[in-house]
């Protein structure tokens, strides 16, 4: 019992931790729609801050709550200068695009991070009465963990009478429901816009400046703590403050008996959570249906086939990528293989999320299954290539289909983190099954067959199977298929009513989605050797976000000009010191420069061009 | 047979083409080192880790190089991502032209590297990995590695550990590879020793996400008499604070693989636990004449004490020239026969590399964990030689298919 008891403490004090990061997180995203992927960064930038300052002052109790509320607000200035210096200038851009944006942060906060603190680990010397233990039940528990479980609530609190009892919160509230008629009634959105983040970034201040005493401030906080952060707020219903307290509640305390009982589950337990959750409740504990930003349904016109010039023009870009054998070095030719295996990477993604309105955080999971599934055509059936390769679509397609079925029936941000859920669990199940997988040893000696061994046939065959394969999603998104496909991410309900079974579309676009990142992940782990967890982990997922992204989800040729220009780049940049921060502030330039993407922002200046010439 | 002035000028042509070929075969061309590591996902290993080497490669040619030649590295940065080192591998024997790979520190990258070496028949030189498949199950002729694989770290504790006799066990260890190999070997070798010992708890904290709260409540619930610990860096910490106010560490040793490495000491401060049975470097009270005078060229170079990973570094340039040195050549069939049995310098004595599996025989020290003015240190260590820290060649023989 007293035992029982003292778990339950543990996990309060864990889920007060996790509530302060993801408070800020449901906060941003219930005004301003943003999904921000660099909270995390905040959240370690607010960790090193505090050290700085606490490692100089003295060590009363009085100067610690002076240091991290310092902490808190040096990291509200930073939130607010990246709003007022990126994402202000990019709302009007498609939904999402700010994710991408805040992706290039994170790469730039990482670098930045190193280069001021230094590559050690900092921990803080902890005062006495830091140390300190209290007995329950003749058990001694942290004096600090009882300050954090009242912490949580303390905040919870005073954001709820921030929200409820001043004018400011009561525009943040009208703007969470409907932001365009708050723009509408005369209120300037940008002050609520900068301060909403700037309290979302100080609230990931506080909290990594609060987690400061339980450990250290290190550079592999920002990646570690993001993930779960999303999952809290997704369980709890986006935008909400009392329902994220509740589910980091739930999975703070679940937490702290799921690893008593089962020590391993540590990799998948907050994904199981969350997988279960949005089964049950598709919008969470607390969400409500997403208000549908006006503006963004107009924004979208349909996608037409390209004109004679666009195809010509694909047609010399593809001439050239059969040839380059001829002229590219060996090292040229396997970047080259990998941004073919890109380009059905993303564009097996853009199925769901340009046509399909589907956004996914763990598209990689389907790569990663036919990944796998080549590996074991391979290693453990004897089989050759051939069969590798025809066995991964069909594989990951199956899984997606599997998986569909739960996911279609979502949208927006709850679909993308429930396909994440899943890729997360898929994951863990490569990553733990060690007798079958391999774990993280992967599976290595995957090489093509003796008739594919030289690199120019690898090319070769990789860009038959994954440019064929993009060729041939994209003549099924100009098929009936596509356009009913569209036309329920457009208006579900209008598409309905002319008999179209929305469901089912989207579910096959899933699967389809499915089978072309399997065979991409197949191609790959020819190309590659070896299959490890890593192919399905959410850096790739994310990868490929970027690279529909990048390009434009609006077009056809997006994701596979954003593939081939983030493969390119991406593998040049590594090649030099300090590519993070390169290549971070590229995307951010990119995405100042093209909200639309690089072939959408080509597209509209021909478009342009076009137009006036007679 | 005459030359034409066309084939004089298509030979030109082609000698202005492939310059890197030309310098190649000149005999006063540098050899060339291709090394690859996690530079920006472990900087706290990585960082210090090129220090070493680049210290090493301005001794050995300051010393007048190998085989008359200067050593050259060029080296890049993996992102932590096996797929990545593969390409970089494929460009650094395509296109820089090295005479052999070197680097890596997380596992998968190390084997995905290695299975790079065996499909093309280059040598690679593991430096730090740790997991014993890459000398083992996947070892291979083609294969080095310098550091001592998760098994001998392990079989040097466990003669210590032994000592403490007692008999209810727990485990924490991170939920990777790593991590279960320690607690695999861990377990087997000390019921080898210790008949009739339990092993009651275990924990798998995810690597930087422990949850050390829970994780210290649920092993004090198994009323432990001994504890062996393979968490590191932030989640040791963590781990370390919790067990440290909930006096999970009171009266009972304590097991700890890598914690007395400077990289992982250091953060634990002035909450070192006291008495921890560790590997790692004592780099303060190390006396001998080798290690004073890589410690005394390291702070004259870069300012700062070495780490573990600078040893590292160091070392696997030095076992790299003495294994050259020995081949007499930088062809690859030759380097891989000649490493065998080569003998090479390291800030901590003479190490060889083993012919049975081609592993370094670089040992690590084992000693105790103190507190001495606030700051955590190794005592009471002695250096354990990675030699006798092995399976016996029929075991190793057993697990290696080559």
């Amino acid at each position: 019992m007293d035992l029982i008891f003292l778990q339950l403490l543990t996990g309060l004090a864990g889920a007060s931790t996790l509530f302060l990061v993801a408070a800020g997180l449901t906060v941003i995203f219930g005004v301003t729609r943003v999904v921000n992927f660099s909270h995390g960064s905040l959240y370690m930038l607010g960790a090193f801050i505090a050290w700085s300052i606490l490692s100089r002052l003295p060590r009363e109790p009085e100067y610690f709550v002076l240091g991290v509320l310092g902490a808190a607000l040096a990291t509200a200035v930073i939130g607010a200068l990246l709003e007022v210096l990126l994402l202000r200038r990019i709302y009007r851009a498609p939904e999402l695009l700010q994710l991408l944006a805040t992706f290039g942060m994170v790469l730039v906060v990482q670098d930045v991070a190193l280069w001021i603190w230094g590559p050690v680990d900092l921990s803080l010397s902890r005062p006495r009465w830091l140390r300190g233990a209290v007995e329950v039940f003749g058990l001694r528990f942290p004096f600090y963990d009882l300050v954090l479980i009242v912490v949580g609530p303390v905040v919870l609190g005073l954001l709820l009478l921030l929200f409820h009892r001043t004018r400011w919160g009561l525009l943040v509230r009208a703007a969470t429901q409907d932001r365009d008629m708050v723009a509408a009634l005369g209120v300037d959105q940008r002050v609520l816009f900068t301060s909403v983040f700037a309290l979302g970034a100080g609230l990931a201040g506080l909290g990594g400046a609060l987690a400061l005493p339980q450990g250290s401030a290190n550079l592999h906080m920002d990646l570690s703590v993001i993930a779960e952060a999303f999952v809290v707020v997704v369980v709890g219903g986006m935008g909400s403050l009392t329902g994220a307290f509740l589910a980091a509640l739930l999975i703070g305390v679940l937490q702290a008996f799921g690893i008593a009982l089962v020590p391993k589950i540590t990799l998948v337990l907050v994904f199981l959570v969350m997988a279960a959750v949005l089964v049950v409740r598709p919008h969470g504990l607390l969400g409500k249906p997403q208000a549908m930003a006006r503006g963004e349904v107009e924004a979208l016109a349909p996608i037409r086939p390209a004109g004679p010039a666009l195809h010509v023009l694909g047609l010399v870009a593809l001439v050239l990528a059969i040839l380059a054998p001829f002229f590219a070095g060996p090292y040229l030719l396997s970047v080259l293989t990998e941004a073919a295996v890109a380009v059905l990477f993303a564009a097996s993604l853009h199925v769901m999320m340009g046509p399909g309105g589907m956004a996914s955080f763990g598209h990689a999971a389907w790569f990663g299954v036919g990944a796998y599934a080549a590996a074991f055509a391979a290693k453990g059936l004897g089989a050759g290539m051939a069969a590798g390769l025809l066995l991964a679509p069909f594989a990951a397609g199956a899984l997606a289909l599997l998986v569909g079925a739960f996911v279609v029936r979502m949208s927006g941000v709850y679909l993308a983190m429930l396909t994440l859920a899943f890729a997360q669990i898929a994951w863990a199940v490569a990553f733990q099954w060690v007798e079958v997988t391999g774990g993280d040893n992967g599976v290595l000696g995957v090489w093509p067959d003796a008739w594919a061994a030289d690199k120019p046939t690898l090319y070769w065959l990789a860009l038959l199977l994954c440019v064929g394969g993009a060729l041939v999603l994209r003549r099924a998104l100009f098929a009936p298929f596509g356009f009913a496909l569209r036309a329920t991410r457009d208006s579900a309900l209008r598409a309905e009513a002319v008999g179209l079974d929305a469901y089912r579309l989207r579910w096959v676009a899933f699967g389809l989605a499915g089978a072309g990142a399997g065979l991409s992940g197949a191609v790959f782990a020819y190309a590659k050797g070896s299959v490890f967890p890593t192919y399905m982990a959410i850096p790739h997922s994310v990868d490929a976000l970027v690279m529909v992204l990048l390009g434009g989800v609006q077009t056809m040729a997006g994701p596979i000009v954003g593939a081939v220009s983030f493969t390119v780049l991406h593998s040049w940049l590594l090649m030099g010191e300090f590519w993070r921060i390169k290549l971070g502030l590229l995307i951010m330039a990119l995405v100042l420069a093209f909200p639309a993407g690089i072939a959408g922002a080509a597209s509209a200046a021909w478009e342009r061009w076009r137009g006036r010439a007679p | 047979m005459a030359f034409s002035r066309r084939t004089l000028l298509a030979a030109g042509a082609a000698t202005l083409a492939a310059p890197a070929l030309v310098r190649a075969q000149s005999t006063s061309a540098p050899i060339r080192i291709g090394e690859i590591n996690s530079y920006t996902a472990i900087p706290a290993f990585t960082v210090p880790y090129r220090m070493g080497w680049q210290l090493a490669v301005e001794q050995v040619n300051a010393a007048g190089g190998v085989l008359g030649r200067r050593l050259e590295v060029i080296s890049h940065d993996d992102a932590g991502r096996p797929q990545d080192a593969v390409r970089l591998a494929g460009a650094l024997f395509d296109e820089t032209k090295v005479d052999l790979l070197a680097g890596g520190f997380l596992s998968n990258v190390g084997l995905a590297m290695s299975d790079v070496a065996r499909q093309r028949k280059r040598l690679f030189v593991a430096s730090e990995p740790l997991t014993d498949a890459l000398v083992w199950e996947q070892g291979h002729r083609y294969c080095y590695r310098l550091r001592p694989s998760t098994y001998m770290q392990v079989a040097m504790l466990v003669e210590d550990a032994v000592k403490f006799g007692a008999k209810r066990w727990v485990t924490v260890s991170p939920n990777y590879e790593y991590g279960q190999s320690l607690v695999k070997w861990f377990k087997l070798l000390m019921q080898r020793h210790q008949p009739g010992i339990e092993f009651v708890a275990e924990q798998w904290p995810a690597l930087g996400r422990i949850d050390a709260g829970a994780t210290v409540a649920a092993l004090a619930q198994a009323r432990p008499d001994a504890i062996f610990n393979g968490t590191f860096g932030p989640d040791l910490t963590n781990f370390v604070r919790q067990g440290n106010t909930r006096g999970l560490f009171e009266r009972r040793p304590v097991v700890s693989v890598l914690t007395g490495e400077p990289e992982y000491l250091e953060p634990l401060g002035d909450e070192t636990p006291e008495g921890w049975l560790v590997t790692g470097w004592p780099v303060e009270s190390v006396t001998d004449a080798t290690s004073q005078a890589f410690i005394a060229a390291y702070r004259a170079k870069f300012g700062e004490m070495p780490k573990m990973g600078s040893v590292v570094g160091h070392a696997t340039i030095t076992a790299i020239a003495a294994g050259i040195a020995k081949s007499g050549s930088v062809e690859t069939e030759a380097m891989a026969d000649g490493f065998k049995g080569a003998r090479f310098p390291t800030p901590f004595g003479e190490a060889y590399w083993r012919a049975q599996d081609n592993q370094g025989t670089l040992g690590t020290y084992v000693g105790r964990t103190a507190l001495r003015g606030g700051k955590g240190m190794m005592v009471d260590w002695r250096y354990a030689d990675g030699a006798s820290a092995m399976p016996t060649d029929e075991e190793v023989r057993r697990m290696r298919p080559v």
